[in-house]
């Protein structure tokens, strides 16, 4: 910087007239008003505002005029760059906001276009449906017991008041495994879990056992070599049949819907008795009008599986006080409680493996 | 068992207008549960109605048939009165003969309309009637020939030929054997149904005294036979028709009409419930001995099959040897034919775990041997055996020998002790104790006591035998149906096991990676494993056998998911599905050369023969398996796809166990059914969990999926088993970050796995993270070696890091990485 200029000429400084500070000013303001992008707005500033600008360098002449007059030149310069630059602000802003807007509509797509670049994967509709059964047992309060399919012919059958020599073994078609004298079977129902339960807790007992099973019947469109089963046991103290249609009847509204009901048939399991068929409410017609049901087949009631009083005997084989405890068992099947709800007539489809089969169900029922 | 209506009520009164309906649905509340209701009648429409034939005209045809052109009267159900012109084929009538004539508008079984047609030159109107065509038996040899007092022309035929017959078909369970019987069916009627009386039991009869003039019996087994009567016969006529009212009763239950003589102890089988064999008496030589077989002992049974005894049959014999298997199968030698004119009629108890032992031994199922095994009244061998003779002297021709047999007694029936108030303790509902009286008596039941009953129940009862028995007959008397409906309060659960948690979440993290779940059967047979590449001493071919299974192709049970995971998978390419994945988690059988044994039902096994219960069973780990095929990622307007390749196998796997805080080690290996350089080993510590990788090309082919195609398989127990259950929560620095990247050149045959480790343990504490980032080869590399990209991120927990000390840290782990893995850094 330099020192005062004493030596100066006392003649006037043309850049410094108040009309061409004006028109510098004005000039600048109509370059930046018609700068339409931030690059022409740019070049402007350099222009009209840069270091090399028409006001910069008549701001450097100040100096040259005398004492008296400097005060009121810089002040008119000083509001020219003021006035130039907050245009330039503000131009700024106005053109970055445009580009703003511009750039987010070129963006712009077609939100419509498909996005599954992932597979999507889903989950065996038997699966979903023993969670969802097991759900409500825990939702009573009971817990879940498991077993395995490869069963000691004893739990599957002797423990279960099932001897050797029982007509009902008779009834059970069995896959035996090879060494006969090895007793392995595979379960033909998850009643070996009751057992095993009862032979590891102590009562009360309130549990469900979900579980896969094996029958020799040949495939077709209602009977599968395998298929899924869940049963109920409860051994406490003071335990009835009353007791055995509660649990039933909640277990009815849970999965088909409130005031779904059921109904006990005389029947024969010689782990049970009194043993019990058990029918379900319809849950299409509701027994009202059932001769058009195609569901129930105008019966009104749907057969749904087998219960009754837990045989004494059983409780015996298994370590149980009959004098002391009693309880309740009933067992149903998880496919055709699937079947019934989903309208599937033919089973087979549950187990072929078709992806479009599962996938048709996602990931929850 | 088949029970015509009019049958059940000739040993009981129904009130007025109790319909088949009201009876079937007592009889099912009570135990009897209905199967179906038969009526023979119900796909007849129309005129069927009584003709007599008033001409019969004999003409030959062309094609060497004579039919007859016949008139028949049938007074006005033509609506003329004039006798009806009918063609027949058959010859088995006369003229003045009644016969059952369908006319022009009705419809016989099968859909078939009846209407007057043309044919061999004459209008015929209608037809005469073969059992066949109305569908009441399987007799097309004639037409049905009515007996002269049967009826009068014009009426209808349907009740004299009993089509509107209604057959209660019932299901009738192990415990209800006396339902074998019409005997015990109405008996049940009579005790069910409202306003039913006056049971008449046809087992009830004046028998003669046992003499000893009769046919000689030996029992030598009288467990096995505790009662054997015998009754002869003589003079009868071999040619004696079986009278309709036995064929038509018998074919309604199912049977055929044999002969008058076997006909006769099928009726009366169905009539009491006890199954009678006829000797031909003049084939029987010396006294008649029932004994145990001799093992290895032969008989040629009626059916023609010889059999090779056990120890354990009971058998029939004379002095010719062995003449019968007791109560299941008489023998050939001394059979029933169309000469015999003596018959020896045997009635004896069998003790019935022989029977069924016996037919399950030789496979034999019999309507006897379906009763013998299941119990009989024992004390009903006498009546049965005379009702046999009166039927063959009424209706045979036969002369009834007076020698009667009874040898032995019936076995006593057990006495039950039984509280009075069990039935309203079991069933929940208030039964007093008067009602369970009252309803164990009307069973048949003896009862006395108060308070603590001593029951004593009727002989055609074996099933009941213990306190709960008889509490169950009062509870169904007094009705399921009025059971109320209690909810029970069972003490607080835990909700499901951490393992039931873990098997969820695992499923569904498999299907969030893209993977659809399948179920598959278990079975398979050794062409799988050829199929799936498993060497010969794999262990995985050590698969437990069944003695019975559905297929002889598929007699294991499997000992990996993926035999059943890759033929569905080729399946569902061959249903035109190109990209695709699927899983299924399910056990596995793993033989351990264990056994099991038949333990006491006495008592609860002790905690160490349970224990030896659970050893002796195979091992059955939870396995999850999973197959890709196609791509893992589609082409689309995004760009390119990306096919799915060994690595989405793995990651498959690690994401699975990363779930429950376990990070997996791999290992290349050669394993099937897999690539040889392309399957990871995985681990947790030491224990190997499984496999995953890129099918072997051949095992693709063989399954008819896409070369490069995918799979894995693991062991889902060891992860339940060793999944972090509680994680520590962390604690990370905020402190500026340091990355640091470096490329080391190695020999392509060392993992990347071991220059991580190796860089990761040079590190230090102050290391963060590794990610390898790039894998390179080329010939700047050199030819055998390739160059892992590493970034490196540095940071300290408690302080920013001084200059240097994040380089000195990179130093240290490439120097480390070198002298491990010979790395060199580019």
């Amino acid at each position: 910087m330099s020192g005062p200029n004493s030596d100066y000429d006392p003649v006037e400084v043309t850049p410094l007239r108040a009309d061409e500070v004006e028109a510098m000013r004005d000039a600048a303001l109509d370059a930046i008003a018609g700068a339409h992008d931030l690059g022409a707005l740019k070049q402007v500033r350099l222009d009209h505002a840069g270091d090399r600008s028409p006001l910069a360098l008549a701001n450097r002449e100040i100096g040259a005029l005398p004492p008296q007059a400097r005060k009121e030149a810089g002040a008119r310069v000083g509001q020219a760059r003021g006035a130039v630059n907050k245009a330039i602000a503000e131009r700024t802003a106005v053109l970055e906001a445009e580009q703003a807007e511009r750039m987010l509509a070129e963006e712009t797509v077609d939100v419509t276009l498909p996005t599954g670049r992932r597979r999507r994967g889903s989950r065996h509709p038997l699966t979903m449906q023993s969670e969802l059964i097991a759900d409500i047992f825990v939702g009573m309060g009971w817990e879940i017991a498991e077993g395995p399919m490869v069963e000691a012919e004893w739990l599957n059958f002797d423990a279960l008041n099932l001897g050797p020599d029982h007509p009902a073994r008779t009834m059970q078609d069995t896959f035996w495994t090879v060494p006969a004298e090895n007793h392995v079977v595979l379960r033909t129902h998850t009643s070996p879990v009751q057992a095993r339960t009862m032979l590891t807790r102590k009562p009360p007992i309130y549990v469900a056992c979900p579980g896969r099973v094996f029958r020799t019947d040949e495939y077709d469109a209602t009977h599968s070599p395998m298929f899924h089963q869940v049963e109920g046991l409860v051994v406490d103290e003071g335990i009835t049949m009353a007791h055995l249609k509660g649990s039933l009847d909640h277990l009815a509204s849970a999965l088909y819907g409130d005031g779904i009901t059921t109904r006990f048939r005389p029947s024969y399991f010689p782990f049970t008795e009194p043993s019990a068929e058990v029918d379900l409410r319809c849950f299409v017609c509701r027994g009202v009008d059932s001769d058009a049901c195609r569901t129930c087949r105008g019966e009104g009631w749907i057969e749904w599986g087998g219960c009754g009083v837990v045989n004494p005997r059983v409780l015996i084989a298994c370590g149980i006080d009959p004098e002391v405890y009693s309880g309740f068992a009933f067992g149903f099947g998880i496919d055709r409680t699937f079947m019934f709800r989903h309208g599937l007539e033919d089973l087979r489809p549950l187990f072929e493996g078709d992806v479009r089969f599962s996938s048709a169900f996602g990931t929850e029922i | 068992m088949k029970a015509p209506v009019s049958w059940i009520k000739e040993y009981v009164d129904v009130p007025e207008g109790t319909t088949t309906d009201d009876i079937t649905r007592r009889l099912t509340m009570t135990g009897l549960k209905l199967e179906a209701v038969h009526s023979p009648g119900a796909a007849i429409t129309g005129p069927l109605v009584i003709g007599r034939v008033l001409t019969k005209e004999p003409e030959p045809q062309k094609n060497g048939k004579v039919i007859n052109w016949c008139t028949v009267d049938v007074a006005d159900a033509n609506d003329t009165g004039e006798p009806q012109g009918i063609v027949c084929g058959a010859h088995n009538f006369e003229v003045g003969d009644l016969v059952v004539v369908v006319l022009p508008g009705a419809v016989l079984p099968g859909d078939f309309a009846i209407s007057a047609r043309k044919t061999y030159g004459h209008l015929s109107a209608g037809m005469i009637c073969s059992a066949r065509e109305l569908g009441i038996g399987d007799d097309h040899d004639g037409i049905i020939v009515l007996p002269a007092d049967a009826g009068v022309p014009g009426q209808d035929a349907r009740e004299v030929l009993g089509l509107d017959e209604e057959i209660i078909e019932f299901e009738v369970n192990p415990d209800r054997a006396y339902g074998l019987s019409l005997r015990g069916i109405a008996r049940d009627v009579a005790v069910s149904v409202e306003g039913a009386s006056n049971f008449r039991d046809p087992a009830l009869r004046q028998t003669p005294a046992a003499n000893d003039a009769g046919y000689p019996v030996v029992l030598a087994d009288t467990a096995g036979c505790p009662v054997f009567v015998a009754r002869k016969v003589t003079g009868f006529d071999p040619a004696a028709p079986t009278p309709a009212f036995i064929a038509d009763r018998i074919a309604a239950a199912g049977m055929r009409s044999i002969s008058l003589a076997v006909d006769v102890t099928n009726y009366v089988m169905l009539e009491t419930g006890r199954p009678i064999h006829g000797y031909d008496a003049d084939k029987l030589t010396g006294p008649i001995v029932v004994r145990r077989a001799v093992a290895g002992e032969k008989l040629t049974t009626l059916d023609g099959v010889v059999r090779e005894l056990s120890a354990e049959d009971l058998v029939v014999t004379d002095d010719s040897g062995i003449i019968g298997l007791g109560g299941v199968m008489g023998g050939e030698t001394t059979e029933m034919s169309e000469t015999t004119t003596s018959i020896v009629v045997e009635s004896a108890h069998w003790d019935a775990v022989s029977m069924f032992r016996t037919g399950k031994r030789h496979k034999i199922s019999s309507e006897a041997g379906k009763r013998n095994e299941r119990g009989v009244d024992p004390t009903i061998c006498e009546a049965a055996a005379d009702r046999v003779v009166e039927l063959l002297v009424a209706h045979g021709g036969a002369t009834a020998d007076p020698g009667v047999t009874v040898v032995g007694t019936p076995p006593a029936q057990p006495t039950i002790t039984v509280a009075g108030d069990k039935a309203a303790r079991v069933s929940g509902m208030e039964i007093s104790e008067q009602t369970a009286v009252e309803a164990l008596r009307a069973v048949g039941c003896e009862v006395t006591g108060t308070g603590t009953l001593s029951v004593v129940p009727p002989p055609w009862r074996p099933d009941l035998t213990d306190p709960q028995d008889t509490t169950e007959e009062v509870i169904r008397l007094v009705g399921y149906d009025k059971v109320p409906s209690v909810l029970p309060v069972p003490p607080a659960g835990r909700g499901l096991t951490r393992a039931q948690q873990l098997r969820r979440r695992f499923s569904r993290v498999v299907a969030a990676e893209g993977f659809t779940e399948v179920v598959t059967f278990p079975f398979v047979g050794d062409a799988d494993f050829d199929q799936m590449r498993v060497p010969a001493d794999d262990v995985r071919r050590k698969a437990l056998r069944l003695e019975n299974p559905l297929s002889s192709e598929a007699p294991l049970m499997t000992t990996t998911v993926l035999a059943g995971l890759l033929r569905t998978a080729g399946r569902n390419v061959g249903h035109g599905l190109s990209s695709f994945g699927i899983y299924e988690t399910a056990t596995v059988t793993v033989p351990r050369g264990g056994a099991t044994r038949i333990l006491s039902v006495d008592h609860g096994p002790s905690a160490d023969e349970f224990a030896a219960l659970q050893a002796g069973l195979p091992a059955q780990p939870f396995h999850l398996a999973l197959v890709g095929v196609g791509a893992a990622e589609e082409a689309g307007w995004w760009g390119e796809g990306r096919t799915a390749d060994w690595a989405d196998a793995v990651d498959a796997v690690r994401v699975v166990a990363d779930s429950v805080g376990i990070d997996l080690a791999a290992r290349g290996v050669d394993h099937a059914p897999w690539h040889p350089g392309r399957c990871a080993e995985l681990s947790v510590d030491d224990t190997v969990i499984g496999h995953a990788g890129e099918l072997h090309p051949k095992v693709c082919e063989a399954y008819g999926l896409p070369r490069g195609s995918v799979a894995a398989e693991v062991d889902l127990d060891v992860l339940i088993e060793r999944g972090v259950h509680l994680r520590p929560a962390p604690t990370f620095s905020t402190h500026p970050v340091a990355k640091e990247d470096v490329a080391l050149v190695v020999d392509a045959a060392v993992p990347a796995a071991e220059v991580e480790a190796a860089l990761r343990e040079g590190a230090g504490p102050l290391l963060e993270s590794i990610r390898l980032f790039d894998v390179f080869t080329g010939e700047q590399i050199g030819q055998g070696r390739k160059s892992l990209a590493f970034a490196l991120r540095f940071r300290a927990a408690d302080r920013t890091l001084k200059e240097g000390e994040a380089s000195a840290a990179r130093e240290a782990a490439v120097s480390l990485a070198a002298e491990r893995t010979g790395a060199v850094q580019r």
